[in-house]
């Protein structure tokens, strides 16, 4: 019974990616890039949030609370990016079978419906001074509050799921049907949108002075950057939680006994 | 349908077989092997993972080790074998609100239909002039045997079996055992998880799979 | 096919799953002009969107048993072993699911257009609109039943996935019955209706069959 663990069973080709990913391999090589992401991020975070309160000048519009837009951009970039990285997870459990794909897809789900979240809230906080409102059924707004709905099912499922090896395939299967659905939403939306209503707002301005613009990019590398580090982190904690239930399982079985057979 | 025998010679053989069930290993390091006209019965205490090997053997369950499926010499790719088989386990698949006849008629028709007559094959399960009667009045024997009708409607050279004989009374225990002689006296193979005795006739080709030694 | 037969006598015997269904459908019809009030007006204004809610409630609220019965009893177990490939038994159940959740919701439309006060051009716009639409939600609805399975609380779950998969169903499905000023868009709509649930009847079956294979894993 010791061989035949599904962690730490490799039916996958030895090549340099599978050993790479192998969930003991991964746990050591991403002991060493946690810190160093995490400085990153930190050291991003600073400089960027720097820029976006001190060093970039108000709209002349928009005001002071054009700052908002540091934060509400790159999440609502990540919030699209995570489905994108999940689909192509889901990808990786349906057709390799491969037991990162189902980690990364599993720590992700909750990863973006907070960024989700957090681009939806500061959204509306934005919207309130620039346009009046806290919420306008917008093409973009309202699909971006769909892609958060579908990330609550995802958690959800995960949840119900839990403990489960059949439920990562199946939401392997319902992630990419989600992914394939996403650009029909976002056109069924945009088409609905501008039936109801002319398009009077246009969020992001084309054309963006370098003053707005550096601090942005920035903003949205160390965004990824964070969220890169929070997925790793999420990845270890789910392997090492898998490796902990299977030990309290073995230690169940070994207790009970376990059999074998053979022909006569 | 004794008479008619399988083209090609099936061959089932599984090398250091285990099964991981929600985690916990039912069984490990199984192995055994039976070909066309064989029976294997598989003996063991209840929690050994017989019902788990049948359906590692279905396909139902994820299985870790090598089983191979021949016939005629070639190898078998998961789809077409499972068209071969035949699993009966503790469900029983029976809509309650079909009658027999209709219930015997779709499994027919999902697995390939076979010209043997629906009446037939209930009067062989001694469920003869029930055809009309709707599935959920039957008592679990009946419904066992209903189920075990299964095999005879649609004639495939696999049966994976989970305690055919349960709820049966003798003459049930009989049937059951006509039905196993039947299928490898035509060529078919059987792999029967049983706790009882099957009396097979005196010649019949059967290996035991004993679970549950250490 | 013998599937089709089946489920469809399976439905007949049981009786009331259909009945329940259109007093369901019937029941939001009613239930949303006494919230909204007798206005005319706004009724007619409102009436697609009763009718396409109502509809979109009654095909989800059979889903909980559209696979998990036969999983319950085995049947999904033996149907691996089948001659017939699982996408195209599970073709089968969605046009079974369509005749008998959907097409019944299509029939009793006509009484709620009454209850909604609609003319009787937008009655037909609202009927050809649910034909061409309905294939789509309920393709849908039996994906999101497939997923949640092998789930005790399942029932639950599965409207809550399949609601943000129907939102372009539902915007189209408005559209096609109540157009914008602006002219040709009803016709714009009605395709991309029709498009949609092509789509999904060729691909939720391949979806349906990956979930219920995996559900034996």
């Amino acid at each position: 019974m010791n061989k035949s663990n599904p962690m730490t069973d490799t039916s996958l080709p030895a090549n340099w990616f599978s050993r790479l990913a192998h969930p003991g391999v991964f746990l050591s090589w991403s002991r060493n890039w946690i810190a160093p992401l995490a400085a990153l991020t930190i050291i991003l975070f600073t400089i960027g949030l720097w820029y976006s309160f001190f060093n970039s000048p108000p709209d002349y519009q928009m005001g002071e609370t054009v700052r908002i837009m540091y934060i509400h951009v790159p999440s609502a970039w990540l919030s699209q990016m995570i489905y994108t990285l999940m689909a192509v997870s889901a990808i990786g459990t349906l057709v390799w079978r491969h037991p990162m794909a189902d980690m990364s897809m599993k720590a992700a789900a909750p990863l973006g419906a907070a960024f989700t979240a957090v681009a939806l809230f500061t959204g509306a906080l934005w919207g309130r001074p620039t346009w009046g409102t806290f919420w306008e059924w917008d093409g973009r707004m309202t699909s971006t509050l769909v892609l958060f709905l579908m990330y609550l099912g995802l958690v959800a499922l995960w949840r119900t799921f839990e403990g489960q090896a059949r439920g990562t395939r199946i939401i392997a299967i319902f992630t990419l049907v989600g992914a394939l659905n996403i650009p029909i939403i976002k056109f069924s939306v945009d088409w609905w949108n501008t039936l109801h209503q002319p398009s009077i707002i246009k969020a992001d301005g084309l054309s963006m002075p370098a003053s707005i613009y550096t601090p942005l990019l920035i903003m949205v590398v160390a965004f990824t950057a964070l969220f890169f580090t929070l997925h790793l982190v999420g990845m270890r904690t789910e392997i090492l939680r898998h490796r902990a239930n299977s030990l309290e399982r073995r230690h169940v079985s070994a207790r009970n006994g376990t059999s074998s057979g053979t022909t006569s | 349908m004794s008479n008619k025998g399988f083209a090609g010679q099936i061959r089932l053989n599984a090398q250091n077989l285990s099964c991981i069930r929600g985690e916990q290993e039912v069984f490990a390091d199984v192995a055994f092997q039976v070909s066309g006209g064989e029976a294997l019965i598989v003996r063991g205490a209840n929690g050994t993972g017989k019902s788990s090997l049948l359906m590692c053997l279905a396909g139902l369950l994820p299985v870790n080790g090598n089983v191979s499926w021949q016939r005629g010499g070639k190898s078998l790719t998961k789809p077409e074998y499972f068209e071969l088989i035949h699993f009966i386990g503790h469900l029983n698949a029976i809509k309650n609100e079909l009658t027999l006849a209709e219930n015997l008629q779709f499994w027919s028709a999902m697995f390939g239909g076979d010209s043997t007559p629906i009446a037939d094959a209930l009067e062989r399960a001694n469920l003869g002039g029930l055809d009309t009667y709707q599935a959920g009045h039957l008592s679990a024997g009946q419904r066992h045997r209903l189920s075990l009708a299964r095999l005879l409607v649609t004639p495939r050279p696999v049966w994976l079996l989970d305690e055919p004989s349960s709820a049966l009374d003798q003459q049930g225990d009989r049937w059951v055992a006509d039905l196993i002689q039947g299928q490898i006296s035509s060529g078919g193979l059987a792999v029967v998880a049983t706790h009882r005795h099957i009396a097979l006739g005196t010649g019949a080709n059967v290996r035991t799979l004993e679970l549950g030694q250490l | 096919m013998a599937i089709i037969v089946r489920d469809i006598r399976l439905t007949l015997r049981s009786g009331g799953s259909t009945i329940t269904l259109l007093a369901f459908f019937l029941s939001v019809g009613v239930i949303i002009p006494i919230a909204v009030g007798p206005d005319k007006e706004t009724l007619a204004r409102l009436a697609p969107a009763i009718i396409w809610i109502a509809a979109l409630l009654s095909t989800l609220l059979g889903l909980d048993r559209l696979f998990v019965a036969d999983h319950e009893d085995g049947t999904n177990a033996s149907l691996h072993h089948a001659s017939i490939s699982l996408e195209a038994i599970s073709f089968a159940k969605l046009i079974v699911h369509w005749l008998v959740s959907a097409l019944p919701l299509i029939v009793a439309t006509p009484f709620m257009a009454i209850m909604l006060i609609m003319d009787m051009p937008t009655l037909l716009r609202t009927i050809a609109a649910l034909m061409l639409g309905t294939p789509a939600l309920v393709a849908l609805g039996a994906f999101g039943a497939s997923i949640a399975v092998t789930l005790k609380r399942g029932g639950v779950l599965a409207p809550i996935l399949i609601m943000p998969l129907a939102v372009p169903v539902l915007i189209f499905g408005v559209s096609a019955i109540s157009p914008a000023p602006g002219s040709g868009t009803s016709e714009a709509a009605f395709m991309f209706l029709g498009a949609l649930s092509l789509l999904a009847f060729a691909f939720t079956p391949f979806a349906i069959a990956l979930a219920l294979r995996a559900a034996h894993e």
